[in-house]
């Protein structure tokens, strides 16, 4: 079965306080040389049947209209090999 | 669930007013919105989220809580329900619809108001009464309040913070649209200190706090800020 992984981030201009939280973790947890970090989200899709255009153009579809909210968020869908 | 009624002849006689409340899986106020519509003099007509059909309503609020459990994100799951079809469409025809919270978000996930809602920029929930400022009072859902009159009313959540691009955010300020801001220190990093919102033709007001919390006396604020919400609907239906 082929899988496709849809990412989700806030877009840029977008705070991300979340992000911001983890990021200032790091030094105390010895972690250092991070200058920035953004959190977001990972949708691992198990597509049934060929995954041809029709399919992928369904699940950009998907994503743009459900997984991401294109208000806030940026999308990139790809194919798992 | 079986959708019910109840009706209760209100202060102002305006009892044959029916306003649907929708229920979605983790919705926690649609009581307390049923009873403030009922304290303003209107019908409560409960609605579920796999209704298919708005049993006549003559205006709608989607109430606030954790609907789907804001997975995903906080109304994404909730607005491809069947009662959201039905109730996006009769928004575009001018029906009322309120969102608190929960309720809010939902309207913008719809898009019926533009925008979107993120986590509060400190990261905490927030629970506490806050003050808000009405700039619009002739929305559907302000008209029992004047411009630029201060209301308190409780709020509550941790995905509170308005955000929309800075041409919209310009378009709301320009056309009026945007309908409550916050007083004080802004709780949640909300741009422009926006607390609601309301669509150009003024049936749809979406807001963080919650009106239906602050309808009497006894509790909530100890005030009844949040009760011209609901009055203003039923005023403007009688009137149109």
């Amino acid at each position: 079965m082929a899988r496709v992984v849809v990412d989700v981030m806030l877009k840029p201009e977008i705070l991300d306080p979340q992000g911001q939280a983890v990021h200032r973790a790091l030094p105390r947890l010895g972690f250092e040389g991070i200058a920035d970090v953004r959190q977001g989200k990972r949708f691992e899709l198990e597509v049934e049947g060929p995954l041809d255009d029709a399919a992928l153009a369904r699940i950009h579809e998907m994503a743009e209209t459900f997984l991401a909210n294109t208000v806030i968020e940026d999308f990139t869908v790809r194919v798992d090999s | 669930m079986t959708a019910t009624s109840s009706t209760a002849a209100g202060p102002t006689g305006l009892g044959n007013a029916r306003i649907g409340v929708v229920t979605f899986p983790g919705t926690l106020d649609d009581r307390d919105t049923q009873r403030a519509i009922r304290l303003a003099g209107g019908e409560a007509v409960e609605l579920w989220h796999r209704d298919k059909d708005l049993k006549q309503v003559d205006a709608v609020v989607l109430a606030g809580g954790f609907s789907y459990g804001d997975y995903l994100r906080a109304g994404a799951i909730s607005r491809f329900s069947p009662v959201m079809e039905m109730i996006i469409e009769g928004a575009r025809q001018g029906l009322p619809v309120l969102g608190i919270c929960n309720g809010f978000q939902i309207l913008t996930e719809s898009h019926l108001l533009p925008g979107a809602m993120l986590r509060n920029n400190h990261l905490h929930f927030i629970c506490r009464d806050q003050r808000l400022r009405v700039e619009n009072a002739d929305t559907a859902w302000t008209n029992s309040y004047e411009a630029g009159q201060e209301i308190s009313i409780p709020l509550k959540n941790i995905d509170g913070r308005y955000v929309a691009d800075e041409r919209t955010l310009d378009e709301l300020e320009a056309e009026g649209r945007v309908a409550f801001r916050y007083l004080g220190m802004n709780p949640n990093g909300s741009l422009r200190d926006i607390a609601g919102i309301t669509n150009a033709a003024g049936n749809v007001v979406g807001l963080m706090p919650h009106p239906e919390h602050a309808v009497e006396p006894l509790i909530g604020t100890g005030r009844t800020d949040g009760l011209g919400f609901f009055t203003s609907v039923l005023k403007q239906l009688v009137s149109a």
